[in-house]
């Protein structure tokens, strides 16, 4: 089954962490993900500015090593991203700010890749609040 | 044919981003002329209450994006009826008021639901 996953809630919320598995398993189980979309405070598990404490899990760190590993598609909504200070190099020379937080595997895009995603999956699975 | 989306907003306009980022993948969906439906629920029913005044929050205004609904193409728009009496709002214009039973078939009806 081909699978869109939205993300609405940040990485240390448990709404992420049991996205995380669900996405996990997912793959595990033979099913394809079209794409992983960030929406909302969804756009903070892309900052690279996140630091966990050491004996916590560090579950952004976790999201970038599973798209990186399976080479998915993960997106995060540019709106969403620039009101939240999450933004890639290119934003951050547009809006003349001195710290780049977001680089590869993310992409920053529109929200009609949230509803292309929706289009092309057998299931759309949405994951938000705590 | 294209997979059908009903998005239910569930919070009030000026609690933060949420109602404007809702009403948002409304519209863009409605700009790619998806079918889409808007369901207003919970606190979300604030967002028709007559004669609001962003300005006195110091916010913008987002009924300019109720209104642009239409623009989008997006005709299919509710309101729990429940949540409406709830808040003692009366029945709005711009949205049709629904009962729990027929929110349950309009729910059915969609192939895809987003609640934020």
């Amino acid at each position: 089954m081909k699978f869109a996953i939205a993300l609405f809630s940040a990485a240390h919320a448990p709404s992420s962490r049991r996205a995380l598995l669900f996405a996990q398993a997912a793959l595990a189980g033979g099913h394809e993900i079209v794409r992983l979309f960030f929406y909302q405070d969804g756009v903070y598990t892309a900052s690279n500015n996140l630091v966990a404490p050491q004996d916590e899990q560090d579950i952004a760190r976790q999201w970038r090593a599973f798209v990186s590993q399976h080479q998915l598609d993960g997106v995060v909504c540019i709106a969403a991203a620039l009101r939240r200070g999450v933004l890639n190099n290119e934003e951050a020379t547009r809006y003349q700010r001195s710290a780049v937080n977001l680089d590869a595997p993310w992409a920053l895009s529109g929200l009609g890749q949230l509803h292309d995603a929706a289009q092309a999956a057998d299931r759309l699975i949405c994951f938000g609040g705590p | 044919m294209s997979k059908s989306l009903l998005v239910i907003s569930r919070q009030a306009p000026w609690s933060g981003p949420s109602a404007r980022e809702a009403l948002d993948i409304v519209l863009a969906g409605g700009a790619f002329d998806l079918p889409i439906g808007l369901l207003f629920m919970d606190d979300g029913v604030f967002q028709l209450a007559p004669h609001q005044d962003a300005k006195a929050v110091q916010q913008k205004d987002l009924s300019a994006n109720l209104q642009a609904l239409g623009l989008f193409g997006v005709d299919d728009v509710f309101a729990c009826s429940h949540s409406l009496a709830e808040r003692g709002l009366a029945t709005p214009g711009s949205a049709e008021p629904l009962d729990s039973d027929a929110i349950t078939q309009l729910i059915d009806r969609y192939d895809q639901v987003i609640t934020l």
